[in-house]
Parts: C-alpha cells; sequence; structure tokens
C-alpha cells in the first residue's frame, strides 16, 4: 500500500524528469515535449510494454500524459478485434473521452467565470 | 562580421545557463506529488466506490482535470508550471492547464471567436499527435495480428 505510493512517486518523478532534460538539454517546447510524450506512450503500448508499468507504478504511470497515448491505442485495438480495420478508428477515442470530455468541459466553465491573469 | 549564425553563438556566454540538476529536482518532485495525488485518489475511489483499478482511472483523471482547471483560473497552476517547468505540464493537469489558459487567454475576443476557437491552441497538437500515432500503431499491430 505504502509502496505503491513511493512508486507512484518516483516513476512518475522520473517520466517528468525525462520531460525536463528534454526542455533543457534538448531546447524543445512545452508542446513538443508533450506530442512526444504521447507518440512515445502509443509505441510503448504497441510492445505491451506500458501496460507492465501501469502494474507496477499505478498513478505513476496513469497520471502522465504518456498514458493518454497509451488508452488511444487501447481503445482502437479493443474495437478493432471486433469490427476490424474500421474499428481503429471507431475505438481510438472510447478510453480517452472522459478525459477530453471533462478537460473541455472545465476548460470552457472556467473560462467563462475567471478573469485572465497575468 | 554578425551574421544570423555567430550572433547565436556570440551572445550564448551571456545568456543564463538553464540549472538543470536543480529544474530536474523540481520537476521530479511536483510530478511525482501529482501522481501520488492520483494514487490517492485512484485509492478512494476503489475503497469508496468500490471500483476496480482499471475503474476508478477515468474519475481519478476527471478530477485531477477539475483540479487543474479550477487552479489555473485562480492563477496557481501558471505558477507551479513557472517552478517545476515539466513536472506541471507532463502529468495530465498540464494538459488540462494548457486547454483553460488558451481559453482564458483569449476570453476578450469572444467566447465564439474567442474562448472555443483558441481552446486547443496548444492542446490540439497532443490529441493529433496521439491519434495519429495510436492509428498507426494499432494499424500495424492489428495487420500482425491478422497475417501472422
Amino acid at each position: 500500500m505504502i509502496m505503491d505510493f513511493v512508486w507512484a512517486f518516483v516513476v512518475g518523478g522520473a517520466i517528468c524528469t525525462v520531460g525536463q532534460i528534454l526542455l533543457d538539454v534538448f531546447k524543445l517546447t512545452p508542446a513538443h515535449v508533450m506530442s512526444s510524450f504521447v507518440v512515445a506512450g502509443a509505441v510503448l503500448d504497441g510492445f505491451n510494454l506500458y501496460d507492465k508499468l501501469i502494474e507496477f507504478a499505478g498513478a505513476g504511470a496513469t497520471v502522465p500524459i504518456t498514458s493518454f497515448g497509451h488508452s488511444l491505442l487501447h481503445g482502437a485495438m479493443v474495437q478493432a478485434e471486433e469490427h476490424g480495420f474500421f474499428g481503429i478508428a471507431v475505438g481510438i477515442f472510447q478510453l480517452t473521452s472522459a478525459g477530453i470530455a471533462s478537460a473541455i468541459l472545465f476548460g470552457f466553465i472556467v473560462a467563462l467565470i475567471f478573469k485572465p491573469r497575468g | 562580421m554578425i551574421t544570423k549564425d555567430n550572433y547565436k553563438n556570440d551572445i550564448k556566454k551571456y545568456q543564463p545557463k538553464p540549472k538543470l540538476l536543480k529544474n530536474c529536482i523540481k520537476a521530479f518532485i511536483i510530478g511525482g506529488l501529482i501522481c501520488v495525488i492520483g494514487q490517492a485518489l485512484t485509492v478512494c475511489y476503489m475503497n469508496i466506490f468500490d471500483m476496480t483499478t482499471k475503474q476508478a482511472g477515468n474519475p481519478t483523471v476527471t478530477t485531477l482535470i477539475l483540479i487543474s482547471s479550477l487552479m489555473t483560473g485562480l492563477g496557481i497552476y501558471d505558477k507551479l508550471g513557472q517552478f517545476a517547468g515539466a513536472g506541471a505540464s507532463v502529468p495530465v493537469t498540464g494538459f488540462a492547464n494548457s486547454i483553460t489558459s488558451a481559453a482564458l487567454e483569449h476570453k476578450s475576443e469572444g467566447i465564439v471567436l474567442g474562448i472555443s476557437t483558441n481552446m486547443f491552441k496548444l492542446a490540439g497538437s497532443v490529441i493529433v499527435f496521439g491519434v495519429v500515432a495510436a492509428y498507426v500503431v494499432g494499424l500495424i499491430r492489428y495487420s500482425i495480428q491478422q497475417f501472422f
């Protein structure tokens, strides 16, 4: 139980550190880093590696943006089993729709209510 | 002679060097803490609503996005981003922050042309690359499963 939290901290922190190195050493913008991480998550899941990381690190692997790529591919593969090639496009947002929909909804509401700062 | 190329090299020694180690430690700690909050939320949802780990994933992400959007509206998340760098932008909270901050920034241009049009200015690239990568990898994996 405690170790779950420790590994979530260590793995999540390590993924963010890789991002920071990409920012500082390779001079990428945050948008480039986030895009690369999503692609990395999808590719890792293509080799079934990301699921193992989630089993091991829990939220340390599901909270970073890499899990977005992983969920996109997972949804796509589930529908591909049922509907064949067209299923890939059908299922691609299946698992991530909760995250995207809530990000749009909350972002819209917050933008309506709050005033821009700084 | 000053050209575009040697100008960049000449000013290099006058630019502040990014403190790599310090930045990495900050990113590690803040990024790790956000994941620990996520883990705590997952455990809460699993115990209170009797969910499995996978079922608890969606409510956890949604809760983190709600918190991050509110913090962006209050101006707290941007300060966190300045402090932690990738530690604040790599977790899913950074995705929500990029949507909310882009929407807020263009609020003065109106609800349709400002907020809604610009909402995905930063987050759009994440979705585009995610979908393209997942589609290509999915296609390859499905083909391998079918034909081999």
